[in-house]
């Protein structure tokens, strides 16, 4: 068998770039949210259900808009392919 | 004693225990001794990989260290801390299937079998071997001192007495179930994690009167408590996205994780537990950081960072519940041992006594190897817990980030670059290493970064010229990858 032209390596090159997409975008929120709205005076800030707005935006909302992200990731982008050799033969 | 706080926690090492036995049963019936003692056959199932992930990495600092130091920095604290969201995916995503496969169909069992496959060097193998078994002994003996203190303070046994309880019972289970042992401790372990911190931060916000008036408490405290730069304005944005490096991206070199992404049954689970993983680690992360914040409104003026958790606990929560819940802090403590332990173990007999010492040894020969390394190191690692020596504790400091700078690149380039050689290998792992500790001892922070920055700059950039220059040299054999 040509190993080089193992078709499960492509999907699994596509799936680790998407993995790096996701980190940029993670960092981005965290990063936009927290030092954007964060870095006016403490006395100032506004809140969200109690929370500092950057910290409820950066931390909170963030992080469960990044497990949507990674939830329709899995849905629509990443394939259901074998592992072992002889899965891969049946 | 608090017999209603410690009776939980008896309850959990017994079930524990019944774990341990249980997998040895399949350790004594499987017929590849290797595979199944230190990979546990391949066969976790995507919740078990995302608790055991989530659970060997969440660790006393998670904890016990991090809420300590929440409480006195405040929400920048939980800001930083959330970098940690990509251990959850990041790994999993990048190593995934390509890793698994590869491992696969080259009969891995270890990181350094892969790195020993792919680069066909033996400086590679000893140095890695090395490196795994001294930063990782080193933070062994860090997380049984934090075990050992935890059990103290709640029990007022003497520390020796508490370590030798806290050892032994990681230890058995360890040797005698093997890595599958591992793994399903730790998918309860994880729960229990989740579990303890979920009702602590209710029952916190719940002491506290409400977060509106925790916060109003904060603010009058010290404004910059509630700000992402920290109580004394210490967390410049260079500094805390550094962070992102050492305990978000870096992971991936860092053996005894990579070495579960190899380790799961199919693409199924590999899908839910990047899903099941990321929320565990996010709730984890979160809620333990943000309880220490919390933790300054309720229980103000406590003076020893490590003891905000416990004594919090106890604070807020009703004995039988505070048992389950300090149950998290001892679970994160064992998953994270036990996960070094099986590694160290396997490093010693698959890479170092397979390879070197004897390449023709029985199964027999194996598996009595196995058990006596496994339980040989355990119990050097609990006697030097005794008294820790100094040395050590500087080695753990620098573990995490050291076993990034030497293995990060030689991984990812391994699985992803073709013209990765072994000489870009070696020459980055000798610079990651070198110049971490480098850093770490005379210019920490330096430039304002954490000081893994400049060593994984480094190790990238020396891997890349190294194996751009030394292309001719030597034919790799990439059929494989």
């Amino acid at each position: 068998m040509n190993y080089m032209q193992d078709k499960r390596f492509k999907i699994a090159h596509k799936e680790a770039l998407i993995g790096v997409g996701l980190v940029i975008l993670n960092f981005a929120i965290w990063y936009g949210f927290a030092y954007g709205l964060g870095s006016g005076n403490p006395a100032e800030y506004r809140y969200i259900l109690g929370f500092p707005e950057w910290f409820f935006y950066s931390c909170i909302a963030g992080t469960i808009f990044m497990v949507i992200c990674i939830w329709l990731a899995m849905k629509l982008f990443f394939k259901d392919i074998p592992l072992d050799e002889e899965e891969e033969k049946r | 004693m608090h017999w209603a706080v410690i009776l939980p926690l008896l309850f959990f090492l017994i079930i524990i225990f019944g774990i341990g036995i249980w997998a040895n049963r399949q350790v004594v019936q499987s017929n590849s001794f290797l595979q199944e003692y230190f990979l546990g056959g391949r066969e976790m199932g995507g919740f078990i990989l995302a608790m055991t992930m989530m659970a060997t990495y969440g660790s006393a600092s998670s904890f016990i260290g991090g809420p300590g130091v929440a409480y006195n920095t405040g929400l920048g604290w939980v800001l930083l801390a959330m970098a940690q969201l990509p251990a959850g995916y990041f790994v999993l995503m990048v190593l995934g299937k390509k890793f698994a496969i590869v491992a696969r169909r080259i009969e891995a069992i270890t990181l350094i079998d892969f790195l020993k496959k792919r680069y066909d060097s033996h400086t590679i193998v000893i140095l890695s071997a090395f490196s795994i078994i001294i930063f990782l002994f080193a933070s062994m003996m860090a997380q049984w001192v934090g075990g050992a203190r935890l059990i103290e303070s709640l029990t007022g046994l003497s520390y020796t007495t508490a370590l030798l309880i806290f050892a032994a019972s990681v230890l058995i289970y360890v040797v005698i179930g093997g890595f599958r042992a591992v793994a399903l401790t730790d998918a309860m372990q994880g729960t229990i994690m989740i579990i303890g911190t979920v009702i602590l931060l209710i029952a916190t916000i719940i002491a506290g009167g409400g977060v509106d008036h925790i916060m109003q408490d904060l603010v009058a405290d010290n404004p910059n408590l509630i700000s992402p730069f920290g109580a004394d304005q210490s967390l410049t944005p260079l500094y805390v996205s550094t962070f992102w490096i050492l305990i978000g991206l870096g992971v991936i070199g860092l053996p005894q994780i990579a070495v579960r992404a190899m380790s799961y049954k199919d693409s199924k689970s590999l899908h839910r537990a990047i899903l099941i993983g990321t929320i565990g680690i996010g709730t984890i992360m979160f809620g333990m950081h943000l309880i220490g914040v919390f933790a300054r409104s309720v229980m103000p003026g406590i003076e020893i960072g490590d003891k905000v958790m416990p004594l919090l606990t106890l604070e807020v929560l009703p004995p039988v519940i505070a048992g389950v819940v300090l149950a998290a802090p001892m679970a994160a403590i064992m998953s994270t041992v036990n996960a070094l332990l099986i590694l160290v173990s396997s490093t010693v007999v698959k890479d170092i006594y397979l390879n070197y010492i004897n390449p023709k040894a029985t199964d027999k020969q194996i598996k009595s190897r196995s058990f006596w390394v496994t339980t040989i190191i355990g119990v050097a690692v609990v006697i030097l817990a005794v008294n820790p020596p100094e040395l050590l504790i500087m080695l753990n400091l620098f573990a995490f980030g050291g076993l990034e700078s030497a293995f990060l690149w030689s991984v990812v380039f391994g699985l992803y670059w073709k013209k990765a050689n072994k000489y870009g290998a070696i020459s980055s792992m000798i610079v990651g290493i070198g110049l971490y500790i480098y850093i770490y001892e005379f210019q920490t922070n330096i430039f304002g970064m954490h000081s893994v920055t400049i060593p994984i700059f480094a190790s990238l950039l020396t891997f890349v010229v190294v194996s751009l220059v030394t292309q001719k040299m030597k034919k790799i054999e990439d059929y494989h990858f």
